[in-house]
């Protein structure tokens, strides 16, 4: 029998939104990286990663839970995110935000080598391949902006969806274009917001897939809302729930069946 | 111009139920973003380009005088005359003067974003002399008493029809009574018009693209070839640019330009380039006995050593602009000063006052497309968030706002007594939601529920299914 790799271990970042709406996510990104030989610890002391602060310019807040969240996540080799939106807050913002101050700086850094996005980190870190899932349906893939541009993640969501059998990915018009979300901006720029979704909705309507899929909580609540404000019949899945066969239950925002 | 920013979420409105507005924004995409993708596909070194174009400019900003003086120096050398002014009060007295000197009724002027900054026009008119754009975009814009609301196409929100309607009034006084409604039909009628004006004025004002330390040499570039009958034909020249424009050498010109029109029209040149490197010589046949340069400041020499420095790399190629998504909704006017889009929202609240703009920074959702095709790589979402930053510990940031954001903190500092408001907002939201797995109209949350249903929690957090599970497990 040939010799098993260490396993290794990751801390997993939950998400606030992961946490509060759609736990099925985290599940799904425990089941998948499980399947990939690791380690899961949950730290509990986590709550969110800042951005929402941050976003609004509330630097000495945003500090604090920064602060809070490199302690919570010392120590792990890696930490794992199911968002390209809090895994780049971490590993892209958290040295800016503590650019001024050493000692934080430091850990900030320290902690931001060791954090990925969930998709990434199964393709590039682990060269991941999902155990055997079939799913008879079309999907079309929305690159949400943070993963796309901030964690570099475009093809390897792509790569690991084409290994599901029997499911047909269907590239949506301008799917590079942002959706609207943006955290407050959604509700502070309610009409701007709208106007963006909209142009979103109409693209991915035009597939005429069954399903939505990305790596991004925000940008999904935002889009399965509009979806079906719109009354549009797509299902609306994180990615991780697609590779990890959990896609008989209910989409976003979709009662029980 | 009247700055309007502080309205820029009534400007958004109107714009957004503009069926004309929604319909001319969409355009940068088809018209300027497909092209520009294209045009770096075919130019393997685009991203080197880029990287040698912030080297040039960052070089320069950290040697500006020295570049400033070295290229006065040479102005002179050709015949020239450099005009230094903090203000823009100082620069339109200054072109006043030199008009004055020229006795000017009437000057042209190429398209500058610069002499919009220093609401000229409005200026030369109320001193009795009459100033002619003559890009025909700047043009439209003038007839109609508007303003640009793209910086390389300022009449974008302008249509047809409108263009038609606008020449038919304001041409009858030219004897030009037909009705034009092909595209091609009103060219030729604006240019028929413009001709006389050409020859007729006394002055002509340009920006500049760039100016060339080693050389004394402005810069123009053009689709129109207005700017050359501009700076050619009358007497007197005279090209306003801001500090910032400077270039050491006629090979960073060159490289700056590669990258210029690429950005800005997703061509690979502008149809026109044009040099001026001082007035007339003996045996030139023709181009302008006067030659004038007004050095502009007003307030980009305090961006230097700031976290803000970089926005003084902006080659104003527009490119920010024809790739947000915000823009492109809200169009150009919203943003309520010169510059729109992301560089709007990153450069106007120093220039007009961040109590005035403090939405531009705000109204975005950083998604990072205006960074990533900037050809000298301004990172406008980190400055758009410096803005945010100031704007809230200068409470510029309403009350409301940042209370909110404080409360939040409150709990998402303390997980335990997060935990328990997170459980009981979740259960209560999916109960709020019944069968349907979504809400449809919440409290408190009109923002989000105005445009779309707010998808349900599953039910029980994933850090007390979780709990449950280690639990069971043990």
């Amino acid at each position: 029998m040939s010799e098993t790799p260490e396993p290794k271990t990751v801390a997993l970042f939950v998400t606030c939104l992961v946490d509060i709406n759609r736990p099925s996510v985290a599940f799904a990104a425990i089941k998948l990286l499980e399947q990939a030989g690791c380690t899961i610890v949950v730290p509990d002391t986590q709550t969110c990663c800042g951005q929402p602060a941050y976003n609004s310019g509330d630097k000495k807040s945003t500090k604090a839970i920064a602060s809070a969240v490199i302690e919570a996540f010392k120590g792990f080799e890696y930490v794992v995110a199911p968002s390209g939106s809090c895994a780049g807050m971490i590993s892209k913002h958290y040295p800016e935000l503590f650019a001024d101050d050493p000692t934080m700086l430091v850990a900030a850094e320290e902690l931001a080598s060791r954090t990925h996005e969930l998709v990434s980190f199964l393709s590039d870190v682990l060269n991941f391949q999902p155990a055997a899932t079939a799913l008879d349906a079309s999907l079309t893939y929305h690159d949400s902006c943070s993963s796309l541009r901030e964690m570099k993640v475009k093809d390897q969501p792509r790569a690991l969806l084409a290994s599901v059998d029997g499911l047909e990915i269907r590239e949506a018009e301008d799917r590079e274009a942002c959706c609207g979300f943006g955290g407050t901006f959604c509700i502070k720029y309610s009409e701007i917001s709208g106007s963006m979704v909209d142009k979103k909705v109409d693209n991915i309507a035009a597939t005429k897939a069954d399903i939505l899929a990305a790596g991004d909580l925000g940008c999904l609540m935002n889009i399965a809302g509009r979806l079906q404000r719109r009354n549009e019949d797509i299902k609306v899945l994180h990615v991780a729930e697609v590779l990890a066969g959990m896609t008989d239950g209910p989409g976003l925002g979709e009662g029980k069946r | 111009m009247q700055v309007t920013s502080r309205h820029f979420k009534d400007g958004a409105h109107e714009a957004l139920q503009d069926k004309d507005i929604q319909t001319a924004f969409s355009k940068v995409k088809t018209g300027f973003s497909v092209a520009r993708a294209a045009r770096v596909e075919e130019l393997p070194e685009f991203d080197d380009l880029r990287d040698t174009a912030v080297d040039i400019k960052n070089h320069v900003i950290e040697n500006l005088d020295y570049y400033l003086e070295y290229f006065e120096d040479q102005v002179l050398l050709q015949g020239g005359k450099v005009h230094w002014c903090n203000t823009y009060a100082e620069a339109r007295d200054a072109v006043l003067e030199i008009c004055r000197e020229a006795d000017a009724k009437t000057v042209t002027k190429g398209k500058s974003m610069i002499t919009e900054e220093m609401a000229l026009n409005d200026f030369l008119s109320e001193q009795g002399i009459e100033p002619i754009e003559t890009d025909l975009g700047e043009y439209i814009i003038q007839l109609a008493h508007e303003y640009p609301s793209h910086i390389i196409a300022p009449a974008l929100h302008k249509t047809k029809d409108q263009v038609t309607e606008l020449f038919h009034v304001k041409h009858q006084k030219y004897g030009l009574t037909e009705r034009q409604t092909d595209p091609q039909a009103l060219v030729n009628e604006a240019r028929n018009v413009l001709r006389e004006k050409y020859v007729a004025a006394d002055v002509g004002i340009t920006g500049a693209n760039f100016l060339i330390a080693e050389t004394g040499s402005t810069v123009i570039v053009t689709n129109e070839g207005n700017g050359d009958l501009t700076q050619s034909l009358p007497d007197t020249h005279i090209a306003v640019a801001s500090i910032e424009k400077i270039v050491p050498t006629l090979e960073d010109a060159s490289t700056m330009m590669r990258l210029l029109a690429r950005s800005a029209t997703g061509q690979e040149m502008s149809v026109y380039t044009t040099f001026s490197t001082g007035p007339r010589r003996k045996d030139d046949i023709d181009g302008p006995a006067k030659f004038h340069v007004i050095l502009l400041d007003s307030g980009r020499s305090e961006l230097i050593g700031t976290d803000k420095q970089d926005l003084l790399r902006c080659l104003k190629c527009g490119a920010c602009m024809n790739h947000c998504p915000v823009y492109q909704a809200v169009g150009g006017h919203s943003y309520g000063w010169v510059y729109p889009g992301p560089i709007g929202a990153a450069l106007n609240p120093q220039m007009v006052g961040l109590e005035e703009a403090r939405h531009l920074p705000n109204a975005s959702t950083f998604c990072g497309r205006c960074e990533e095709v900037c050809p000298v790589r301004i990172p406008l979402p980190k400055i758009m968030r410096h803005w945010r930053e100031k704007s809230f510990e200068t409470q510029v940031t309403p009350k409301p706002e940042r209370w909110g954001i404080g409360l939040w903190a409150f709990f998402a500092k303390r997980p335990a007594l997060y935990r328990m408001i997170t459980r009981c907002g979740a259960m209560a939201l999916r109960i709020a939601a019944g069968k349907k797995g979504r809400i449809n109209s919440l409290p408190m949350m009109g923002g989000w529920t105005s445009v779309r249903d707010l998808p349900a929690p599953q039910g029980k957090t994933f850090m007390d299914q979780w709990k449950q599970q280690k639990r069971g497990n043990s």
